[in-house]
């Protein structure tokens, strides 16, 4: 990367003084700028547009979701710049597909932008990852896998983030998980104590690769014997 | 172990006229007066319960009058623990690890009701109590409890260590989790004490 460039926000020539909202509406009122554009550029891979409380929800093909966030955040005209957040909703309606959500924000224009694809039914639930433009969706990403399942290919580390990587009765926030888990209490408590607290943590995460010199000595010698589990 | 009334004992005898200088009184006694009047605290904090904890650490409520001055950040250096807040699944080897580190004699308060039954968190989470993971001494109820509720359970405690016996070793050895199952109650009794009721009832919504 060469060098940043400082962005201020609203800084984009013609740009209006920027105002609090008033009398947002419920449905409709000016959609996202960005929405128009992206049906010219991505054409039939954009399906729907609406517009919820004054904000843009854009819905588009699941296959085409990583060029679409490619696009928003490479193009001068758009310049998303920030991921907020990427997540999924699934509905009390089975009928209803599982939907990964994205939150893209742009300081310079001031925009925000939502995008939603739907997972097709009775299909494996896999997106591509959009961590190779965001690399802030590295997290996001995670933490959509350990409670939706959703798999994001091209994620370089993709695991569990909030539950411990051993867990084993599945995915919290579908609607087919029972809120109190799936084993019994006993069950569950017993998993629980078994982990051992320090083993997420490997050896090579304890030692930072430019501190390693600076280690003490014993601690050195146990990664060059490839122990694998810190203290 | 409980708090119920024993015959005070003599506590102390000071005949400054005849004898200056001398004190006699029951070394039982006096030891645990030592302890209860020092109680070195390591708060375990979680949750909002912990701000509670705060404030009663802080100077309007000033834990410093019972002794309780000086936190005790590292578990070696601690007398009790206090759990101020829910308790996750995750977080349950932890706490585990953090009371096996304590040395003897050591006591434990589960501060509100999140810790003490797992609260309104009813869920795939969060443990439906503290007891099943590390003996307690006093539960405090409330959501979360006021400073004045954690000083109560404080002096309760306190009391709870004015009787301690040195005679009595029971209180102070340590209890082993059953090695297969890490667990210190049998798994029967753990399903028992944390089966759904109230509100945790009709939010099955999956129908499972």
């Amino acid at each position: 990367m060469s060098g940043f460039t400082v962005i201020q926000s609203g800084t984009a020539p013609g740009l209006p003084t920027p105002a609090s909202p008033k009398n947002v509406p419920h449905r409709g009122g000016a959609a996202n700028p960005s929405a128009e554009a992206l049906k010219a550029q991505f054409g039939d891979a954009i399906r729907r547009v609406e517009v919820v409380w004054g904000e843009t929800n854009v819905t588009i093909d699941l296959a085409r979701a990583l060029d679409i966030v490619r696009w928003l955040h490479d193009d001068p005209s758009q310049h998303y710049e920030y991921l907020s957040d990427v997540t999924a909703v699934e509905f009390r309606d089975r009928g209803m597909p599982i939907e990964v959500i994205w939150h893209l924000r742009s300081i310079k224009y001031r925009r925000f932008l939502r995008l939603k694809a739907p997972l097709a039914k009775g299909q494996p639930l896999k997106v591509s990852s959009v961590w190779s433009v965001y690399k802030g969706a590295d997290w996001l990403e995670r933490e959509c896998y350990d409670m939706f399942g959703i798999v994001f290919e091209g994620h370089p580390d993709l695991r569990r983030i909030l539950l411990w990587e051993q867990y084993a009765e599945g995915f919290p926030l579908r609607k087919d998980f029972p809120l109190r888990g799936r084993f019994s209490r006993a069950e569950q408590l017993r998993q629980a104590l078994s982990a051992n607290p320090e083993a997420r943590y490997s050896m090579e995460e304890l030692s930072i690769a430019d501190a390693f010199q600076e280690l003490p000595l014993d601690m050195r010698a146990r990664i060059r014997g490839g122990e694998s589990t810190g203290e | 172990m409980g708090l119920i009334d024993a015959p005070t004992p003599t506590v102390v005898s000071v005949d400054p006229v005849n004898s200056e200088g001398w004190i006699t009184t029951r070394l039982d006694f006096l030891v645990n007066w030592g302890r209860a009047n020092s109680l070195w605290p390591m708060p375990f904090g979680t949750a909002c319960c912990a701000i509670e904890f705060m404030a009663t650490a802080a100077s309007k409520f000033d834990l410093a009058r019972f002794g309780m001055e000086r936190m005790g950040y590292s578990p070696r250096q601690a007398d009790v623990l206090i759990c101020a807040g829910r308790v996750p699944f995750k977080l349950a080897p932890v706490l585990r690890r953090i009371w096996q580190q304590m040395p003897q004699p050591k006591w434990a308060i589960s501060m509100g009701a999140c810790a003490s039954t797992g609260g309104m968190f009813d869920n795939y989470a969060v443990v439906q109590g503290i007891d099943t993971i590390i003996p307690i001494d006093v539960y405090v109820p409330g959501c979360p409890p006021r400073p004045e509720a954690l000083i109560h359970a404080i002096m309760m405690l306190q009391k709870k260590v004015m009787k301690d016996r040195m005679s009595d070793s029971a209180a102070r050895v340590e209890m082993d989790p059953d090695p297969a199952s890490q667990l210190y109650i049998p798994p029967s009794r753990i399903d028992q004490l944390s089966e759904q009721f109230g509100n945790s009832i009709p939010q099955m919504r999956s129908g499972q």
